[in-house]
């Protein structure tokens, strides 16, 4: 997994927003135990106590669970992964729009534009350019 | 019980006042970055953590000792430059450790330098800068100290070497210790840190955590460093 971070925010929000990612996309897959904290921080190279509150938080979210002695897992509730998701795209959209308002496009324009995009993108991959 | 205490710390060389009146204090599972340009009294303060050097006032104390020789064996150095013996091979610096301090864990030293593949015929003197400072660093976070000292562990290496070194402290983090590290490379090492400590010509101008500074001033420690010491 790769693990990149900007100057902006927190570290810890930005641990909890990778994680998420890594659970939606599979790289930690449902039911399955994560990495031990001091492996995900080596791995990401953060301090060990910011990954801890990171993954603490992300419990209180049900997104894992500990067992007490085992260590964590990711939940095997689908329907709370494909909220998770849910959330990820809304933000990713979010971003995007704010980014095409801030160019000045208005909001049909950016639909427009849109769609011929993902209609170009399907065609390339079907003729297989 | 803190790991590093200050209280009013005052040091001078000759008129030089090198510390002002230092006061904070360290706890345990804590990795601190003591941040400021230089000359700002960050040796200074190190080498009175490990009783190299005396204070002229206030306090200074390590699990409640003052240090000196009890304290010693619970503080691991890691020297500005680099002081391991040159003419040794590693197997022998292996055992000077062994030798030196009741808390070196060998079989960890062993494995860290297995990863790197150095073995233990090969002479300190014919490694790189580089292996040099990996080596000494490996030595250090070997023991089972309570206080690591970590003066400028990541000046003068090349940046994958800077990724090895953070990532061997990350990989030895013991939530019973400490970690003071020391540098003015600050993007390369604030992720590693819960908290810092700004220091100027022998003051502290800030104590935070890494992400309470985050939140704060939405930027990062590093971009807050250069605000603050702006020339």
């Amino acid at each position: 997994m790769r693990w990149e971070f900007s100057n902006d925010a927190p570290i810890y929000t930005q641990l909890i927003q990778q994680v998420k990612v890594g659970i939606v996309a599979g790289i930690f897959p449902p039911g399955e135990r994560l990495p031990s904290v001091r492996e995900l921080a080596t791995e990401a190279g953060v301090n060990p106590n910011t990954m801890q509150r990171a993954l603490a938080e992300l419990e209180r979210d049900g997104l894992v669970y500990s067992q007490r002695t085992a260590g964590r897992f990711v939940t095997e509730d689908e329907i709370m992964i494909q909220a998770a998701k849910r959330g990820l795209a809304q933000r990713h959209v979010k971003s995007f729009i704010e980014a095409m308002l801030r160019l000045g496009f208005r909001q049909e324009e950016i639909v427009a534009l849109l769609k011929q995009e993902i209609e170009e993108g399907t065609r390339d991959v079907s003729t297989g350019m | 019980m803190s790991v590093l205490e200050c209280k009013e710390l005052c040091k001078r060389y000759g008129r030089t006042a090198a510390l002002e009146g230092l006061s904070f204090t360290v706890e345990p599972g804590r990795i601190v970055g003591l941040l400021g340009p230089n000359g700002s009294g960050k040796t200074t303060l190190i080498k009175l953590a490990n009783g190299l050097l005396t204070p002229d006032a206030g306090y200074i104390s390590v699990c409640d000792m003052a240090p000196g020789r009890e304290s010693r064996s619970l503080v691991s150095y890691l020297p500005e430059r680099t002081a391991i013996p040159l003419w040794m091979s590693a197997g022998q610096l292996l055992d000077f450790y062994g030798d030196f301090y009741t808390d070196f864990r060998r079989e960890a030293a062993e494995e860290m330098l297995g990863h790197l593949n150095i073995h233990p015929r090969q002479v300190i003197k014919q490694m790189s800068k580089g292996t040099r400072e990996k080596v000494q660093l490996i030595m250090v976070m070997s023991r089972a100290a309570k206080l690591y000292l970590l003066d400028e562990p990541i000046g003068g290496v090349d940046p994958a070497t800077r990724d090895y070194i953070l990532s061997t402290i990350i990989g030895s983090y013991n939530p019973e210790a400490a970690v003071v590290i020391s540098t003015h490379l600050i993007a390369d090492v604030e992720k590693v840190l819960d908290e810092v400590i700004f220091i100027n010509q022998g003051r502290i101008m800030l104590q935070s955590s890494v992400d309470g500074i985050r939140e704060e001033k939405g930027m990062s420690v590093d971009a807050l460093f250069r605000e603050v010491f702006k020339c």
